[in-house]
């Protein structure tokens, strides 16, 4: 029993940090908020030379063998700097769901071309019912050999405006069905939206959309579960990044912030807040980590998944609770375009949402406690 | 980062497990909440009128004693177990998973761990062996009732006369004192000194004339606490702990103790699963309100609570195991586990609506022999206590995150 992070993960993180802070910085992440693509592709082809996208990738196809843990290692730095793009869209949505479920021939054909920063890949998965469960598929799949063609809409897909390749999540007569799909073709429309975090989301609409079969004729939704447990706490890791860098830049304000003759961090009022934030910081950092490590070491299913769900439910609202914290310790300068503050809790929204909020959450662990 | 256990870990877990399924009877598991005619608690039992419960007190720590478990974290050349902070870490959990009332009270927990570091070889030889016997149970005096959040403004008074220190003042909140046998105190030794360079640690036999205990009657209609008074005191030089005047840092040694823990988690987790269990049973559902189902996200908020408070406690023993000091964190567990335990407390009375009136144990209309009603107002201490939540925002603020002083 442990909880320090290993050798390898310490190197990691620092190394991170130390890019990230170069790489991404504040200037980086306002720019790509007006940008029309939202991301660098000079800073994409940096983090493939860390080998960063392939992280998770086997070696024998192109990537570094890193387990799930050592990712969410990752994505906290991502949340810590806000990385702009389509890293977790080309990771959690394309290669986590090939090496799942992918044939070798897709495995051989994609992987290697996604650790090396070659293609982008995202998860097509929500509809405008914006369900996250089995019930939420409706768009129809129809099935022909190797080949499966969508008609539909998808909404809510993240990065679509870039990705080359889209997971596609459809419903064949034997049940939710999944694709590989180019989204170089006339069956493809992708139309942004504006949202809150200013990240690029679209609807997506599918017109005889057509790829390569991915896994089953009706077997999509068994395989995209482990697929979706580990999407969710990788933004689980990025709230947790996310947090803490919220939290640090909270308290260096209130050490500087001078009202009535003394920094506005010696009164209680700022205390106590400062300190449910790092009880909130650090309470999602553990239990996020407990469910990744979960993943990562194949432990019993049922534990799992209560590990998952209980991550996503209390992340969801100790980071919003942390963002809500710095928005007040703040005042007036922090609803200010300006400074930097409000990019958190405007970040913080789109991944409290993403693949279900602390009430979904919480309602799965109900139901798993038998009540 | 793992959650599990090492293959001797879980050797050792399994250890543990048997012997508490081998010595601890069933109707001693538990004890703590009461019933069965037990005290709430270790120290209590063992001085009881009732026959049954002093024994069972008597038993059990003869059982640890036997298996020199009743200090897991002394070393062993005091008689501890010497278990790596990893063990005690299992030990503890195993414990409170069990029910098993913890044996030796302050004398184990707070007044051993402090003799070790700052007593003299004579304070140890003669003090220790008498914990672990279970022969002397010791009290602790701090609080006073001008010093309660303010310690270090005690003013309970010792003054030098020869060999002797006489004290004269009143502490309040001595958990146990009615059933102690010793007592340590902070006593002002020098009121000129700046507060905190005034105070000594000293212990004294607790039937020593000039001290009165009287019980204080709580909320519950129990008697945790007590005012101890002091008139007079005559107690040995000898007997101060640590240097004079220094005994403000001797009694921190103390707090730090006190703030870490594991037993908060477990013990939570094991009512939350009981009174789950319970509701689905068929007494359950005659005392469970009909529109329950409304508190189910409560009540699973309850549960992540439980599972979050499980890390800090997890977080403390893992830097403690890898040679780091935790700083802010032991506060960090002291403040939530005490805010969930009374969350917990309250979920409970509001599963059973009206019938979380029922303050009696026994009868058809007392849900879980009373037991989430009496915790409602027996929590209420628990935010209060070896530290307020405020005082422990106060320290996160100021010790952990470097915030400045107010």
């Amino acid at each position: 029993m442990d909880l320090g992070l290993s050798e390898t993960q310490e190197l990691l993180k620092n190394s991170a940090r130390d890019f990230l802070e170069n790489e991404s910085p504040e200037q980086l992440v306002r720019d790509m908020e007006e940008d029309e693509a939202g991301y660098s592709p000079e800073l994409w082809s940096k983090m493939a030379e860390q080998g960063w996208q392939g992280l998770l990738v086997p070696e024998e196809h192109g990537g570094a063998g890193f387990d799930f843990l050592d990712l969410c290692v990752l994505l906290e730095e991502f949340g810590r700097a806000l990385v702009p793009g389509p890293f977790m869209s080309t990771v959690l949505g394309g290669a986590v769901p090939i090496m799942e479920i992918g044939s070798d021939a897709q495995k051989a054909e994609f992987l290697p071309r996604i650790a090396s920063g070659d293609v982008i890949f995202t998860l097509a998965l929500t509809e405008p019912s914006a369900r996250f469960d089995e019930e939420g598929v409706q768009a129809e799949a129809t099935v022909s050999g190797d080949e499966v063609t969508f008609n539909g809409t998808k909404l809510f897909v993240p990065d679509a405006n870039v990705a080359d390749y889209m997971v596609v999540a459809g419903r064949s007569s034997n049940g939710v069905t999944l694709g590989i799909v180019a989204t170089d073709q006339p069956g493809v429309e992708v139309t942004q939206l504006q949202t809150i975090a200013r990240d690029k989301q679209a609807e997506v609409k599918l017109n005889g959309a057509t790829g390569q079969l991915l896994g089953t004729d009706g077997g999509g939704w068994a395989a995209l579960e482990p697929v979706l447990n580990r999407y969710t706490v990788a933004e689980c890791a990025y709230l947790v990044g996310l947090a803490q860098m919220d939290f640090e830049i909270s308290v260096d304000y209130a050490k500087e912030r001078v009202q009535f003759g003394r920094p506005i961090g010696s009164f209680q009022a700022i205390q106590h807040k400062c300190a449910d934030m790092v009880t909130d910081v650090d309470g999602s950092r553990f239990i996020m980590y407990k469910a990744a490590w979960s993943l990562a070491t194949d432990q019993p299913a049922e534990d799992t998944q209560m590990s998952v769900n209980m991550a996503k439910a209390w992340c969801s609202e100790a980071t919003r609770r942390v963002v809500a914290h710095g928005q007040q310790i703040h005042g007036g300068i922090g609803f200010t375009k300006d400074y930097k503050i409000q990019l958190y809790f405007r970040r913080q929204k789109r991944a409290e949402l993403a693949f279900g909020d602390a009430d979904y959450h919480r309602e799965l662990v109900a139901q798993q406690l038998g009540i | 980062m793992d959650w599990s256990d090492s293959p001797e870990q879980a050797a050792f877990r399994e250890e543990v497990a048997t012997f508490i399924k081998e010595r601890l009877p069933d109707d001693y598991r538990g004890s703590e909440e009461g019933g069965e005619g037990f005290s709430g608690g270790w120290q209590a039992d063992r001085k009881s009128d009732n026959p049954h419960a002093q024994k069972r007190a008597m038993d059990w720590a003869d059982a640890l004693a036997e298996k020199g478990w009743v200090a897991p974290h002394w070393p062993k050349e005091y008689g501890g177990a010497g278990l790596s902070v990893m063990e005690q870490f299992i030990y503890n959990q195993e414990m409170a998973k069990s029910a098993a009332p913890p044996v030796g009270g302050m004398g184990v927990s707070l007044l051993g761990p402090t003799m070790i570091v700052h007593g003299s070889d004579e304070q140890k030889a003669e003090h220790l062996p008498r914990v672990l016997s279970g022969e002397v149970a010791w009290a602790q005096g701090y609080s006073e009732p001008s010093a309660g959040s303010d310690l270090a403004s005690l003013q309970t008074r010792a003054t030098r006369d020869g060999d002797d220190y006489v004290i004269n003042g009143q502490k309040i909140w001595t958990s146990g004192a009615q059933y102690a046998d010793w007592l340590f105190a902070l006593v002002r030794t020098d009121p000129e000194a700046p507060k905190h360079r005034g105070i000594s640690f000293i212990v004294m036999d607790i039937n020593t004339p000039g001290i009165t205990v009287r019980p204080i009657v709580d909320m519950g209609w129990n008697e945790p606490f007590n005012e101890t008074f002091f008139e007079d005191v005559r107690v040995p030089a000898a007997n101060i702990v640590g240097e004079e005047n220094r005994g403000w840092y001797v009694g921190m040694t103390l707090l730090d103790f006190e703030r870490s823990g594991i037993s908060g988690a477990i013990s939570y987790e094991r009512n939350l699963t009981r009174l789950l269990d319970y509701g689905k049973s068929e007494d359950g559902n005659k005392h469970v309100r009909q529109d329950w189902r409304a508190l189910r996200h409560e009540i699973a908020e309850r549960h992540l609570e439980i599972g979050v408070l499980f890390n800090f406690a997890f977080r403390i023993v893992s830097m403690q195991n890898s040679g780091m000091v935790p700083n802010y964190e032991a506060s960090v567990n002291k403040m939530f586990g005490s805010e969930i335990h009374q969350r917990l407390a309250r979920t409970g009375t509001k599963v059973f609506g009206l019938y979380a009136n029922v303050w009696q144990e026994e009868g058809d209309h007392s849900p879980m022999s009373a037991e989430f009603t009496r915790d409602y107002v027996g929590s209420v201490p628990h935010t209060i206590f070896s530290g307020s939540s405020e005082i422990q925002r106060n320290v996160i603020a100021t010790r952990g995150l470097g915030l400045p002083r107010g």
